[in-house]
């Protein structure tokens, strides 16, 4: 009985902090092993990109106007004054390589994906901070707007899937409640390394719909969306998923 | 030139046991599969890795196409004494990259 009373006592602080947020990211839901694979940079494949990204970031010397990337891939994406829109943390690298070294980065491009996973790496375990910014507002209504509209052939919205149906299975794989807390991310699927608007162009074309251009604002509305649903979650970049 | 990322310990006590892991960037095409336009892609792998220390060869490796892309291989070595390891890692296309770090047995 007195056991009984110490595990209740041990177990409540745990129990407590669960019920207070129930959300989980995907390093949480997925297996023992992949776990292990992503805790150690000497067997995360993603650690390939990051030095690739670390030779990039001399080269192209951009340290002569940024001193530390730390905590910047947290609040991403962020509001552009000059575009009026919002642009993730890709386009903004983009965007730094086309206004002052005029060379062009091709979206998903390795050398765009090694550097954004160098500059993720320095906010790793940091919690995900969307800017508090009121010029967002449209784009995050429009984002949640697409989070729960139904698209494809199957009929289907992000939100049946990892707001209704996380933690269930589809075929063999857990569903994810759909945090994007460690792009970009080296999963086991693609062999590669490879970015959330990757992530978010397979689930559509899973759900047989048409996938949005590379440089599409509902990517950005979403990627928006997802990153305030995620807000205070640890990132965890570059990840290893299934 | 390929990405290798080498784990290791830089010195070691003579006759301790260190682990030693090997990652490198590579596409491990098999040859067996189709491109979009339905032309089968070449064949593309690594075939070997060797590890050479103290003007021997201590460890070696072959590699088929069932091997996922990106190999990580991880092995033990006993510390004998100091001196560079060589690592190379040979495959199709004339592929071949080398990589020698340095241990220090005390």
């Amino acid at each position: 009985m007195r056991g009984l009373l110490l595990l209740l006592l041990w177990t409540a602080p745990v129990l407590a902090t669960q019920a207070a947020d129930p959300r989980r990211s995907g390093f949480e839901t997925m297996s023992p092993a992949l776990q292990a694979m992503q805790r150690d940079d000497a067997l995360n494949p993603a650690m390939l990109w990051v030095k690739e990204g670390q030779v990039l970031w001399s080269q192209w010397a951009c340290a002569r106007c940024h001193a530390s990337m730390a905590g910047v891939a947290a609040r991403y994406p962020a509001f552009d004054a000059a575009l009026k829109r919002p642009i993730t943390l890709a386009q903004r690298i983009q965007q730094c390589r086309r206004q002052h070294q005029s060379s062009e980065l091709a979206p998903e491009s390795e050398a765009l994906l090694s550097v954004t996973a160098f500059i993720a790496l320095q906010s790793r375990g940091q919690p995900t901070t969307p800017p508090d910014d009121p010029r967002l507002q449209p784009y995050l209504s429009s984002g949640q707007a697409l989070f729960q509209r139904r698209i494809g052939q199957l009929n289907l919205s992000c939100a049946q899937c990892h707001d209704e149906r996380a933690g269930q299975r589809l075929s063999g794989s857990v569903i994810p409640q759909g945090h994007a807390t460690g792009y970009p991310l080296y999963r086991l699927e693609w062999q590669g390394l490879g970015s959330l608007a990757r992530r978010l162009r397979n689930c559509a074309i899973g759900v047989r719909a048409q996938a949005w251009a590379w440089d599409a604002q509902e990517l950005v509305d979403l990627e928006l969306y997802l990153a305030r649903r995620g807000s205070g979650l640890a990132l965890d970049a570059p990840a290893v998923r299934p | 030139m390929a990405r290798t990322l080498i784990t290791m310990p830089s010195k070691a006590r003579r006759g301790e046991l260190i682990e030693i892991r090997c990652l490198i960037g590579h596409v491990m095409e098999t040859g067996y599969r189709r491109s979009d336009d339905g032309q089968l892609m070449p064949r593309d792998l690594i075939r070997a890795f060797r590890c050479e220390y103290g003007g021997a060869v201590v460890f070696s490796v072959e590699l088929h196409a069932a091997v996922a892309a990106n190999p990580l291989i991880a092995f033990w070595l006993r510390a004998a004494d100091s001196g560079p390891l060589r690592f190379t890692w040979e495959g199709d296309r004339g592929f071949a990259q080398t990589e020698v770090l340095d241990l220090r047995v005390t």
